[in-house]
């Protein structure tokens, strides 16, 4: 509802994207600005999430801005039964923009069409995590120096990967390749090769996590295969090590491959990987410091 | 003979509504959706009654009474294509088709339990993304809900 929030890579055209890009790519050429002085920024927490919270809040400290906010809604109100759109009212007399996560679907969304000031969504339940989609794009445009045309290879649990889910989405504007490896139980949902054919753009579907796929791809995006998401654990225990990557298997992969992983990671990159220079999702998390300060000015500044 | 008794039907009001061509299993649904237990002016109700149309239809007859937008809609969600006679001072002044909008506020109940609108009190939010097959998407959640699926509030 309101244009200055930020609450699904849905609503992003190319054109927001691409500007996301660029505006990324100067706050990692001079991350720390003074252009959200005198303003306060509210981190609302409803479920806790360490890792994105630190990175938005950097992201406001380096650019100037004030952190209000709690990162555990067992301390504040909600906990006694006050309604999403009362906290959010409340916190909208204080700040000047509110990035929020919610253990609740739509969340955000909602938040957004109650208050004036701008909602960065930080997660909303399964649904959208847009930040992450954003700096997953941003680390794929860093290290091939574009968007468009690429062959990309998403690995591992592609039925409830959230990450994978937003990340498709978000590359549908640039005309890449897709190869999904998964194991039948996980594999990805019919409604999003819906949304792939209608856009035009070619997949492919693999139960081998072979070095074919890898040597053709340019990003190699690996997620978790979690154990509860298995109803036949027989299934499981069969196909638990098939979609870990070693580094031996990137030997004759492309020279511009990166491998990256939204982490926390358990075993489906091997220890070894993490000396190839192809592996890359340490930097990745890194980029999202400067993806979120893009989303972040791009919300409270109007150019 | 039936276009005949249909004539009479819709010559008796003086003013309301007549819901044509309901499809006949659909009829005590609609009668139940439009909350017309409670309606204070004389309603007739016609089931099993012929069509050229359809093989069987349902008809209902409200006197002074004419629908809001939003509770046409709730009706479009299981009697599509069922016809609405405007009614003033004997004539149909007006005839529109029952059609499923582009946006259902308030009508249906999103059928994912960790769906905001589960969890507070606020209105449903539905696009149609697709009127021939009835499929809607959720504003909030983004879930997608098939015809077979769908709860009226």
């Amino acid at each position: 509802m309101k244009k200055e929030s930020f609450v699904s890579i849905a609503d992003c055209s190319k054109e927001d994207i691409l500007h996301l890009m660029k505006q990324a790519e100067g706050f990692e050429q001079n991350p720390n600005q003074k252009i959200l002085e005198g303003k306060v920024c509210a981190t609302l927490f409803f479920e806790p999430s360490t890792r994105t919270r630190l990175s938005f809040e950097t992201a406001i400290n380096r650019l100037g801005g004030r952190v209000i906010g709690f990162s555990d809604a067992s301390t504040t109100s909600s906990s006694k039964g006050e309604t999403l759109k009362d906290t959010i009212k409340m916190v909208s007399n204080y700040a000047d923009v509110i990035i929020m996560r919610h253990h609740l679907e739509g969340a955000a969304r909602y938040a957004s069409e109650i208050t004036d000031i701008p909602i960065i969504n930080a997660g909303d339940g399964a649904n959208q995590h847009p930040s992450q989609t954003m700096l997953d794009l941003y680390s794929i445009y860093k290290t091939q120096g574009r968007l468009d045309h690429l062959v990309i290879t998403m690995v591992g649990d592609l039925k409830y990967g959230r990450t994978v889910h937003s990340l498709l989405n978000g590359m549908s504007h640039f005309n890449p390749t897709f190869h999904f490896v998964a194991p039948e139980e996980l594999r990805l949902p019919d409604i999003y090769k819906q949304f792939l054919d209608e856009k035009g753009i070619s997949y492919f579907e693999h139960t081998d996590f072979s070095p074919e796929v890898i040597n053709q791809s340019d990003i190699l995006y690996m997620t978790r295969v979690q154990r509860e998401r298995f109803t036949d654990l027989m299934e499981y225990e069969k196909v638990k090590n098939s979609y870990i990557l070693t580094n031996e298997m990137l030997d004759h992969s492309k020279p511009n491959l990166r491998v990256l992983h939204p982490l926390p990671r358990v075993n489906e990159i091997a220890y070894d990987v993490d000396d190839n220079p192809k592996a890359y999702y340490f930097e990745q998390a890194k980029n999202g410091l400067y993806a979120r300060q893009a989303i972040i000015c791009n919300a409270l500044i109007k150019n | 003979m039936a276009a005949k008794k249909k004539e009479l039907q819709v010559a008796a009001l003086e003013n309301g509504t007549v819901i044509d061509h309901i499809p006949n299993d659909q009829l005590f649904k609609v009668v139940s959706l439009l909350g017309i237990k409670k309606s204070t002016t004389p309603v007739t109700i016609g089931y099993g009654l012929d069509s050229k149309k359809m093989s069987k239809k349902g008809i209902i007859k409200i006197a002074d009474k004419f629908f809001k937008a939003d509770e046409i809609d709730r009706i479009s969600l299981i009697a599509p294509s069922s016809q609405l006679n405007i009614i003033r001072d004997y004539e149909v002044v007006e005839k529109k088709l029952v059609e499923l909008p582009g946006e259902l506020v308030g009508i249906v109940k999103c059928n994912n339990p960790k769906c905001i609108t589960n969890n507070e009190p606020m209105k449903t939010r539905f696009q149609v993304i697709d009127k021939h097959n009835v499929t809607l998407k959720c504003h909030y959640c983004e879930m997608k809900t098939k015809k077979e699926d769908v709860i009226i509030i």
